[in-house]
């Protein structure tokens, strides 16, 4: 038994756990090359790369969450409506 | 803007971040593993998917224990952060006085919180206890094992006697930072006291009063044992915060899969109202820059 089998480990979660790792260390060697300036957009605060970055974790997290919530539509419809926020977010934040 | 040119110094960073890994990513990790499997003992899971979410987001009972600890953490803001502010402009800068007042101020946080709890279980007994035996005295019937709004009373009082020492000492370490020479400034333009508090004070204290909010905010959102102790959840479900909720659906009922699911959510609203509380306290004043 591994030493990380209290942990209950799924193939989803691993998968999403290794999104979230690959997106970090994506964002850190951009941010090393291409240092982030902080800029205001249509939020009422001055932003980094990682700021947006983070807000669009965030509101990806509560939009699933609403839409398992109040939707019975299927989960991917929330998924698409997140990313498409996060670009959103991303680009004009 | 001038960047470090040594990177070695990240280095020292390793330890805490393998700490903080252990300590906090790992066990969340493996909260959002068993939110989406049915948990039946060791090896044996089941993938459910988000069924849990959708069970924990339509239960009744959760989301009274949510609006409940958004009211208790609501008020404790609003009692503890003026007061602890009022308690540090109160305080003596200099003398003998400050080891004294200091020391005084720091006890109830250097009791274990079980303990606090036992405290006020005894404090408040209409029997024994010197509050409750008093109130009942004066002919005001004060029970906080049957009656919600006592209890809620007496959980307030309790944790404003526990925590409003922390934003005190967090308040007087902000004023002791300001420089005498702003408040010669100010005597020379003739400003009030209001007008000092407003502009210098309170301005320099963003700081400190900032880690105050978040670690008041996150301390209260997460209580458990001092109303544990103190109500068990009670009278009724009146002071049932989620984390007592947690406990019992996790360990008292083994259903690791809505508990998984329930502490994730919760993750998530004390993530985004740390955040929010962050932004506005070191924004607020300054034009939305940072």
């Amino acid at each position: 038994m591994s030493v990380f089998a209290w942990m209950a480990w799924t193939w989803p979660t691993a998968i999403f756990f290794a999104g979230i790792a690959l997106l970090l260390l994506f964002m850190t060697v951009l941010e090393i090359l291409r240092p982030s300036i902080e800029r205001r957009g249509f939020l009422p605060i001055a932003t980094s790369r990682g700021d947006r970055l983070f807000i669009s974790l965030l509101s990806a997290a509560y939009i699933h969450l609403a839409w398992l919530g109040l939707a019975d539509l299927p989960l991917w419809y929330g998924s698409i409506l997140a990313l498409a926020w996060a670009g959103v977010v991303m680009r004009w934040a | 803007m001038h960047k470090p040119t040594n990177n070695g110094a990240w280095l020292l960073v390793v330890p805490v971040v393998l700490l903080v890994a252990f300590n906090a990513i790992l066990p969340l990790m493996a909260v959002v593993n068993y939110s989406v499997q049915d948990i039946f003992g060791p090896g044996q899971a089941y993938w459910v998917g988000t069924e849990w979410y959708r069970e924990v987001l339509g239960d009744k009972r959760l989301h009274e224990a949510l609006w409940r600890q958004f009211l208790f953490s609501g008020m404790v803001l609003l009692i503890e952060i003026p007061l602890g502010v009022l308690i540090a402009l109160a305080m003596p800068r200099k003398g003998w006085a400050v080891s004294l007042v200091l020391v005084v101020l720091a006890l109830p946080l250097l009791i274990p919180w079980n303990v606090i709890g036992t405290i006020w279980i005894i404090f408040t007994r209409p029997d024994i206890g010197l509050m409750g035996y008093s109130l009942n005295s004066l002919g005001i019937a004060f029970d906080h094992t049957a009656s919600p709004l006592d209890a809620w009373i007496t959980l307030m009082l309790m944790e404003v006697w526990h925590w409003t020492p922390l934003v005190v000492l967090l308040a007087y370490a902000g004023l002791k930072a300001i420089p005498e020479a702003y408040y010669q400034a100010a005597a020379i333009d003739g400003a009030s006291a209001w007008k000092v508090f407003r502009y210098i004070q309170l301005p320099k204290m963003r700081g400190v009063l900032t880690i105050a909010v978040l670690l008041r905010f996150m301390d209260s959102f997460l209580i458990y044992a001092e109303p544990f102790v103190l109500t068990g959840g009670g009278p009724g479900n009146a002071t049932t915060f989620p984390s007592i909720y947690l406990v019992k659906v996790a360990l008292g009922q083994f259903d690791l899969g809505p508990a998984g699911a329930f502490s994730v959510i919760y993750f998530l609203i004390v993530l985004l109202f740390s955040w929010l509380f962050y932004q506005v306290l070191q924004n607020v004043g300054r034009g939305g820059a940072r």
